[in-house]
Order: C-alpha cells, then structure tokens, then sequence
C-alpha cells in the first residue's frame, strides 16, 4: 500500500525503535503532525522552545546511548533547535534533528519561514540531508540513524519539504544502508596495540586519561580492568566522569582547568600516558608548550583527526574504545612483562603526597551556604544514585567535583559548546528515559532562565525533576575571571532584578523551596528528594564570594595551578623533582 | 613549521550539498584554498576534485584527515607526497594588433600555446601546463595588453600505478 510522506516518515521512527521526539509543530511540518496524531507507537514531547527539544533529545540520548529525535518546523523552528545540535555536535552526542522545509517548488524564493536548514547547520552537524523525493525518505532516515550513531557519534539533520510529505510511495524501511564513503575504524591495530602494551609495561610514571569516548563505546568494564590489573592512576575529563568509579582509590580525580591537584601534578610528571577517547581539549592541556614535558603518549581515539591535532603523539591507534582496550588487556597478558612495581610505589607515593593537601577543601565553618556543602550533601542523600544534570558556570564544575559518580551515562552537561540552558531541558530527557530515578538538574540563576520555559513542559508531562539552583545572584564563573584576570571589574555579570524562584515555580504549577541558612540545607534536600512525584524547585542562596579551585588559568601549565586559600595553607610549594 | 604547497585529491560521491561541505570547512577551519578543481569523473556517481593548500605537515594532515571524515568523501590523497602530474588550463585574451600580431604568435608557439580564436585586433590563447608555465607565459605576454585572463586551478593526477579510485569498499551496519 502507498503511504504519504509523513506517514513514512513516522513509520520509520517506529521501525527504528523510537520511543520519544520532541517537538514543536508548524506549517511545514504540518502534515507530520498531523501522521503523528493517527499513531500510539512514538510519542510526541511538546516542548515550549525548540532549543529545549533539541537539549531534552540530548539528555535522552546522553543516558540511552540512542539517538536523540527532534522535530521541527522550517525557518525559526529550525534555527532555534541550532544550539542544541551545535551542543550535540561538540560532545559527540548522536540526534537526528528533522525539519520541516517549504515545498520543493519554492525551495529558494525566499518562500514564507524558508531557511536554508542544511546551510546554517552544516558547521555543526556530523552530516545533513535533504529528502526531494519521497521515493529516498525511508533510506534517507536509516542513513541519518546509522551515521548519527556509528564512529563518533553526531547530529544529523534530516530536512523535509512539505510536498515530499505529501506525496505518496510504496513503504519499505531498510534493514541497513550501505555507504561506500561512511567505514569508520572499530578494530585498532594488532601492532601498534602491541607496542602500547610495551610502553605501557615499561612506564615509571604511567597515567591513565580518558574522556568521553570511553562513554561512547560502553568500554567502562574494560577499563576498570585495565586499571586494575596495572594498578595505575586513572584520571576522567569532564566527558568521562562516572567511566571509571569516582570512589576508587586508583582514581585521581578530574583533570584539566578545575581538575584536581593531584590529577595535574601526574599528568605533568607522567612519563607515559595512555589517553582513551579524550581528545586534548584546551581546558585540558592549557599551554600546549608546558603540556606533559616527558611523556611518551599512546592515544585511542575513534576519529583519526582527533589523534595528533593538538599534541603530537607516540603510539596512535585508531578504534573503538571499548575493542581496543580489551585488545591491549589480552596483549598485556600475552607479554609476560610485569609493571615496574618499585617504580610504581614511588610514584603512587608522590601522588599521595599531592592527594593531602586536600585540594577540594573549602570553609565548612561559614555562616553562608557554601555551593560544595550543598553538592557534597545532595550526593549523600541521593546515595550517588541520582542522575545529575547541569547548565554552564561555577555549579557545573561543583557537581563535577563534589558528586562522586560511580557510573557512566550518569553526569549530563554539556562541556564542549559550554551552553547555559542545556540542564532543565537535558533534565527532561533523561527522566522520560528513565522515569523511576532520581534526577537533579544543578544550574544557577542566571543559567536556568536560558530555558526557564520548560518548566511548563514538566508540568504537561509529569516530570518530577529537582532543581538545585545555586543562586549566587553572579554570572559566578563570569565574575570569577573578572576578580583574577580583570582586576575585580565585574562588568555585566551581576545578576539583577532576578524572579522569585520559588513563586515562578509555583505560577507554572510546581513547588519551590528558598533555603538561606547551611543548617537548613539537608533537611530541605532530604524532604525534597522524598517527594519523588513533584518538580521541586530549590532555591539556595549561597556565597556569592566563592570560586572554583583549583584553577589553572588559561596559558600556563599543569604545575602552575591556583589553589583555594584553604588548601594552599596545606601546599607544601611544589618542590622541583628530578624527572626523566 | 615549513609551510609547503601541497595538491589533495579528493574523489567524492557527485551530490549537490558535497562541494559546500568541502568548502564550508576550509573557511570554518581556516585551512587556505589556493585553487580548486570539481568535475564529474568517467564514473557519474563520483566527482574529482583537486586543491592546491599551503601549510605545514601538521596542519595539512588534518586537512586530509577533516577531509576524510566528510561522508560524501570517498578517498583522499595528498598528491605532494608522490611523484605526479599537474596541469592548469589557461584562456588569455591580449591586444593583437600591428607588428604585435607575429609577435604574440610567436610567444604562443614558444609556450606550446594554440590560438583558438582571432578577430582583427585580439587573440584568445589556450595554454596548459604547471602553474610556473602558465605564470611564465603571462610574463611574456608584458609585450602586449592582457585584456582578459582565466585560469581553471590545477587538476593532478598521480603517475604509475597508484589510482584514486574506489575498490569495493562497502560499509554495512548490522
Ligand atoms: C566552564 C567549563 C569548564 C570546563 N573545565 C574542564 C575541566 O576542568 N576539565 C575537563 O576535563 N573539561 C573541562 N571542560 C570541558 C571541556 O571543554 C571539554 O568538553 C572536555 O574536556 C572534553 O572531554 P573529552 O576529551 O573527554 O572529549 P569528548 O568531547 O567527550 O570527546 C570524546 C572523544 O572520544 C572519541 N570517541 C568517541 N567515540 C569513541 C569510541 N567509541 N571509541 C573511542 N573514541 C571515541 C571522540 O572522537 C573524541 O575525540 C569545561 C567546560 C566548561 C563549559
Ligand atoms: C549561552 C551562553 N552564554 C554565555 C555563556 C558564558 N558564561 C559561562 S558561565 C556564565 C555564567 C553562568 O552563571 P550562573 O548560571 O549563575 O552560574 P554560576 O557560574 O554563578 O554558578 C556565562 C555567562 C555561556 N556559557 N553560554
Ligand atoms: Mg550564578
């Protein structure tokens, strides 16, 4: 039987295995909407912005694994879904974004909310398409699922004039598509494993970086038994958290710009370091030229650009993270060669040493509420359990280093693209995906207006988030930079004329909590988090003065790390070491 | 790091959006074009495209490898890395008038150039060769007036047996 485009199109979705969109309709995506009102199979999350669905579809693909779907109508609809694919898009995050577009005859007029959809996203999708011809929708969609979700994931945009939704074609939904220009690399290779298992054996100072990617491939359990079995430190990015167990003592914390002292110091003195689907980010490296002066790098990375783009490496090997490392597991063994275990204890010394001067301490006896006391509280009563979501600024890295995930597919925010607004709508994805569990969006005052609207859509659809708002009435992360680099001209970064949260919650048909005082904030979160049917939003009132430590500043080295005036009492000043 | 002239071919599937991509990420990646050649191949389904890029080893392997991750590119080669074969194809339209007229039929010959088209005071001449042949020829032609002059960019071809063109390589998701 010939069915319209539209019913197609929805019929796809159902045959890969969609259980969710999100969406907002309009004229070109009429006829869409209207297949999608004729069906039970995928359901249809009406958003109240469309950047929201294109971060709730985020969200749900973050936790899932599976692509993210959105739908859109032309012009504004799609542009206001771009930050949302350009978030996706710089942490690798599989989507398939579809959008409705004028018909083909007036693709070009400058027709009624015509955009060229493929133009303005083309910079940050791993791919796009437009469908002109019904006939090519059904092989198009598996296309845009197959790319968005194999190698390194990404958006993928799929535009759809209305006329294509329209007409009418036989239905017939490929098994799998063949593409003789899209073969990434799973498999590393058996030589170059092999010689990272050597080097890997012969390191004095090893250390263990990974990042997203770890994620990605699912290759936590590998990695925990590499680890383990070498008994080397192991450090996560921001993108990796949860990959390897935050509460395991081989870990070492996040590294990076506001990673851990003792994270840093190894990664600066390592001799040899093992980097696994991270990919040299600046917030990692700071100055390339101080970047691990004597380290020999193996680095496994799915995308064959990412290896050798900012730092020159020893040993690349092009694969999947998960194949690869279980390759360099078996080749361990397969060489006989145990790890240099005087070398090792040395060297764990030496981290331990680090590790003491406690680089996350902060003042506990303080008579305002400090944002770490709150996150280090949340983390207690959610028992870690909780999937955490955040928006850009002082909080996120907070989470980062005071929620101790344990897990992988947990910790949600969006690091490269570093987009306020992401954490409410991310929030929402992920409780459809998983609507038994605890999920906490931290965000700040300033963040959680970017995408406020979508409280609303909480409410239609019953998604009883908790809000953790650190409100420090600062673009904190903003005002921080200007109090070190700007010589304390905080310039727009003062928060004014900010809502009642807890009444703004309430005239969108939530609940609100303001809490002032540090003795106030367990029992509040207790109480809160009991409520497992309600969005709560909790408004904290934290110390506006209080900065991320530690801090490397953009342009130095990982020696060169700012510390918190409660752990610099402890640093006993980095003494110089005799490395080779 | 040495910045050097580098010649990537790059065989592509012939769709409409494959050339703005490739475009798209030069500009967005700064990488610069000196020239660029597209056409359809003997194949109708792949296009060749050729582009002359100056930067260092580093810089121009990530263009090769960015290239690579396009999804309508099929196959990349950096021509710079192995003996081959470039030409440009030039049509130059100069005054030819007076004693001027033998003058610039000369020169023509001297370069291997074929007039292709003559009116009482002008000439269109038809030059292919390397780049420096082409600059060499423009030099020469000082003598006279350069009314109009268009050059294609440079196509290139590796000698021997290695080819840019696609085995059967298929991939399948299951
Ligand atoms: C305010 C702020 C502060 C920040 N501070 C820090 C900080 O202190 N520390 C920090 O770490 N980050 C920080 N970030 C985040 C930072 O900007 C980067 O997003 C992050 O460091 C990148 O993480 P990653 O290297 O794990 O890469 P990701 O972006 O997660 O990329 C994953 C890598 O793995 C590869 N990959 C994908 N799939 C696979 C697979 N199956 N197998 C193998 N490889 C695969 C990809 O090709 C890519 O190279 C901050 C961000 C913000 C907004
Ligand atoms: C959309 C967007 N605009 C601007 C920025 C730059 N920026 C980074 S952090 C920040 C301030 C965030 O303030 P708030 O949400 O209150 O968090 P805090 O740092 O105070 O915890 C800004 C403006 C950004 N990351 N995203
Ligand atoms: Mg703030």
């Amino acid at each position: 039987m010939e069915l319209t485009g539209a019913d197609i199109l929805v019929r796809c979705l159902k045959d890969e295995g969609v259980k969710y969109i999100f969406g907002y309709p309009g004229g070109a995506a009429l006829h869409i909407y209207d297949a999608l009102y004729r069906q039970d199979d995928v359901r249809h999350i009406l958003v109240r912005h469309e950047q929201g669905a294109s971060h709730a579809a985020d969200g749900y693909a973050r936790v899932t694994g599976e692509p993210g779907v959105v739908l859109v109508t032309s012009g504004p609809g799609v542009t206001n879904t771009i930050t949302g694919i350009a978030t996706a898009y710089m942490d690798s995050i599989p989507m398939v974004i579809i959008s409705g577009q004028v018909p083909t005859h007036l693709i070009g007029d400058d027709a009624f909310q015509e955009v060229d959809a493929l133009g303005v996203s083309r910079p940050c999708v791993k791919h796009n398409f437009l469908v002109r011809d019904v006939k090519d929708l059904a092989t198009t969609i598996k296309k845009a699922f197959f790319i968005a979700n194999s190698g390194k994931p990404g958006p993928v945009v799929v535009d759809v004039p209305k006329d294509v939704t329209a007409n009418k074609t036989e239905y017939w939904y490929p098994e799998s598509v063949a593409m003789r220009s899209y073969n990434p690399t799973i498999r590393g290779h058996t030589g170059q494993i092999k010689k990272a298992a050597k080097l890997l054996l012969s390191a004095k100072r090893p250390i263990i970086y990974t990042g997203g990617g770890v994620t990605t491939a699912g290759g936590e359990k590998e990695l925990r038994q590499l680890v383990r079995r070498l008994d080397y430190p192991c450090t996560n990015t921001l993108m990796g958290l949860g990959c390897y167990p935050a509460n395991d003592p081989l870990f070492i914390g996040m590294l990076g710009m506001h990673g851990t002292y003792e994270a840093n110091m190894a990664m600066h003195d390592c001799d040899v370091m093992l980097a696994v689907g991270a990919r040299f980010d600046d917030r990692i490296t700071g100055d390339l030229t101080k970047f691990a002066p004597y380290a020999k790098i193996i680095h496994v990375d799915i995308d064959p650009a990412s290896i050798g783009k900012n730092v020159g490496v020893e040993i690349p090997i092009v694969g999947d993270a998960k194949h690869v490392l279980s390759d360099l597991l078996k080749a361990i063994e397969k060489l006989d060669i145990e790890p240099n275990f005087e070398a090792l204890k040395a060297w764990w010394n030496q981290i331990n040493s680090w590790r003491s001067i406690d680089c996350l301490s902060y003042d506990r006896q303080s008579d305002k509420i400090k944002p770490q006391y709150v996150l280090e509280k949340l983390y207690e009563i959610t028992s870690g359990d909780a999937f955490v979501t955040s928006d850009v600024g002082q909080h996120q890295m907070w989470a980062a280093q005071f929620y101790r995930f344990d897990e992988p597919r947990r910790w949600v925010n969006s690091g490269g693209l570093g987009t306020m607004g992401f954490g409410l709508p991310a929030a929402m994805g992920v409780r459809l995906a998983y609507p038994e569990s605890d999920v906490v969006c931290v965000t700040g005052e300033a963040s959680i207006i970017m995408c406020i609207q979508e409280l609303s859509t909480c409410k239609q659809y019953d998604l009883p988030i908790k809000i953790i708002n650190l409100n420090n009435r600062y673009m904190g992360m903003v005002r921080q930079w200007q109090e070190f680099f700007y010589d304390r001209r905080y310039s727009h970064s003062y928060m004014d004329a900010l809502p009642n949260f807890v009444d703004l919650a309430k005239s969108f048909g939530h609940d609100g909590v303001l809490v002032e005082n540090p003795a106030d904030v367990e029992d509040a979160l207790r109480e809160t988090m009991a409520r497992k049917d309600d969005l709560v939003f909790m408004d904290f009132i934290t110390d506006p003065t209080e900065n991320v430590f530690p801090m490397i500043a953009a342009g130095s080295g990982h020696n060169e790390m700012h510390l918190s005036p409660k752990a610099e009492s402890k640093d006993a000043a980095p003494q110089e070491r005799e490395l080779a | 790091m040495e910045e050097k002239r580098h010649i990537i071919s790059v065989l592509l599937e012939n769709e409409s959006g494959a050339l703005s991509r490739v475009a798209g990420l030069f500009s967005a990646r700064g990488y610069n074009i000196e020239t660029l050649t597209v056409a359809p191949t003997d194949d109708e389904t792949l296009s060749r495209m050729t582009i002359v890029t100056v930067g260092s080893e580093s810089v121009v392997e990530q263009i090769t490898k960015q290239l690579n991750k396009l999804i309508e590119v099929v196959k990349v080669l950096n021509l710079a890395q192995r003996s081959h074969i470039e030409r440009e194809l030039m049509l130059v339209k100069v005054r030819a008038t007076g004693e001027l007229r033998d003058e610039v039929k000369r020169l023509a010959e001297i370069f291997r150039g074929r007039i292709i088209d003559v009116t009482e005071s002008i000439y269109i001449i038809e030059l292919t060769g390397e780049g420096s042949k082409l600059d060499a020829f423009i030099d020469t032609l000082k003598v006279t007036e350069i009314l109009e002059l268009v050059r294609s960019g440079v196509s290139g071809i590796a000698r021997g047996d290695s080819s840019l063109s696609i085995s059967n390589r298929i991939s399948k998701n299951s």
